[in-house]
């Protein structure tokens, strides 16, 4: 057994059932010193209630902006092990899908040049290496890369694209997440790892409303799965669910946020016109409901979890697009708004805030993107877009009149 | 007709830009390009930019830094860094 460190605050995480970043890391502990000064450092740290890291700026592999996060201990006489404990950002496969083998192949690569220790994976999906040395870093990137991975981003860079699991193992997926996640991180390279944007930029991809990898909440472009035409109903299998005990009524119609269903105990009906795509329902009654079968997705933009400003939700760029058919249709006009945004945002502003700072339309004004009525804060609710066109032609027949 | 700018003049242009602000002000890819496009004009467009400053980049002349932000620098050593 290792010489740990003594631990008692530390000790108290790995009580209970559930799984302890603190008992990884002892496990960790056993084969590697860096471990076991991390154990150290963390419980000093509970006990002074302070940090003891500094973030580095400069560390990287050449050619590389993005990917690698450097951290360094401000107590390395006493921890020596962790004198440098740079965190490495490797850029996931779509959907997060591994074969045990990629898997072992990344542990090894880890415990030969760093700490062995990972968290797959992080908020932004990829897979993270935890600590370690400025020197490793190359040989790192350059055994990752022969393995047939990369690193993903971090900094002012177009972060690493991720997407929920899709067509691949999911019957809601409405357009193919990872096809698209994949093609999107191929296309961008460049701006993957050369940081040219006032801040981050991401993309997500969700197959559904039920938006797995929460778009809605955390990228610059979400990308969530949707259908246009009716949802698709099992009359046997509502009864079923009914006949099986589910309440339709209070457990599906009632908390229909379009008010567009009703069950008269036999058959269901859906107004569709009236509904939100919420996908509450189907989720509800899995074999009896699904979506609809002209499906493509809706592309929003400006969501953002709060760092400098408050937190920001998505707002609808295009209400449908078949995606799968019309990927380069879908990259112009990314590539529009992103251009309006590199030249007029400000240094650390998400487009987000941009779109805040500058007003909704003459932001999509100046990607020459056309405004429609679905480009509401609510459906059916205040329009944040004037429609000048519309009003102007409403006052010369008035004055005609 | 926009008169015509080498990749390399530009990156030279760049990186003489970062060189002489050293110590003072750090420079994001925009400011560069916005920078280019004032002394070039439309010669020295977006695409000509993106390639001086991989130039730079690839050569070792310059190296991307981040401090809240990510900037293009000369390369020095690491303020954080224990040795
Ligand atoms: S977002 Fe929708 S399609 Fe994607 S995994 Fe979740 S439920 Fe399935
Ligand atoms: S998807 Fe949502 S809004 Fe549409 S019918 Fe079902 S519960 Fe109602």
């Amino acid at each position: 057994m290792a010489n740990l460190p003594n631990t008692p605050k530390l000790d108290e995480l790995t009580k209970g059932p559930w799984p302890s970043f603190v008992s990884e890391i002892k496990r960790a502990a056993e084969r590697s010193d860096m471990c076991k000064d991390l154990l150290g450092l963390l419980e000093r740290s509970y006990n002074e209630k302070i940090g003891h890291w500094k973030h580095g700026g400069i560390v990287g592999v050449m050619g590389y902006g993005g990917g690698v996060i450097g951290r360094y201990t401000d107590l390395p006489e006493e921890f020596p092990n962790i004198s440098h404990f740079h965190t490495l950002r490797i850029n996931q496969p779509a959907g997060w899908f591994y074969t045990s083998e990629a898997l072992r192949t990344l542990a090894d690569i880890w415990e030969k040049h760093g700490s062995g220790l990972t968290n797959m994976h992080g908020s932004t999906g990829d897979i993270i290496f935890l600590g370690t040395r400025t020197e490793e870093l190359e040989p790192t990137f350059a055994d990752l890369t022969a393995a047939g991975f990369d690193l993903g981003g971090s900094g002012s860079d177009m972060r690493t694209p991720s997407a929920c699991c899709g067509k691949a193992r999911c019957e809601w997926a409405c357009y193919d997440t990872m096809k698209a996640c994949y093609d999107t991180t191929m296309r961008y390279q460049d701006e993957l790892h050369r940081p040219m944007f006032p801040y981050k930029w991401k993309f997500k991809f969700a197959g559904c409303p039920n938006d797995c990898v929460a778009s809605i909440a955390r990228a610059d472009i979400s990308v969530i799965g949707t259908w246009r035409d009716d949802i698709k109903i099992d009359q046997a299998e509502v009864k079923n669910y009914a006949d099986a005990g589910l309440d339709i009524f209070d457990d599906v119609v009632l908390n229909c946020p379009g008010k567009c269903m009703k069950w008269d105990g036999n058959t269901l009906e859906i107004d569709n016109d009236y509904c939100r795509h919420c996908m509450h329902c189907i989720n509800v009654m899995p074999k009896a409901l699904a979506p609809g079968d002209k499906r493509g997705a809706t592309v929003l933009i400006g969501a953002k979890a709060p760092i400098i400003e408050g937190a920001l939700l998505s707002s609808v760029v295009i209400p449908f697009i078949d995606i799968d058919e019309e990927y380069e249709e879908f990259c112009d006009i990314i590539e529009r708004m992103q251009d309006i945004w590199s030249e007029e945002g400000k240094n650390r502003e998400r487009v987000g805030e941009f779109i805040q700072r500058v007003g909704m339309g003459n932001f999509f004004e100046a990607a020459e993107i056309d405004l429609i009525p679905e480009m509401v804060t609510h459906p059916r609710e205040n329009p944040y877009i004037f429609f000048e066109d519309y009003y102007e032609e409403g006052d010369e027949e008035e004055e005609e009149e | 007709m926009a008169s015509e700018v080498s990749v390399q003049e530009v990156a030279d242009a760049m990186y003489k830009m970062i060189k002489d602000a050293q110590g003072m002000k750090k420079f994001k890819a925009g400011d560069l390009t916005k920078a280019m496009r004032d002394v070039y004009g439309d010669a020295a467009d977006r695409k000509t930019c993106k390639a001086a400053i991989k130039e730079l980049i690839d050569s070792g002349r310059c190296v991307y830094t981040y401090f809240g932000g990510s900037f293009i620098e000369i390369p020095h050593d690491e303020g954080a860094a224990n040795k």
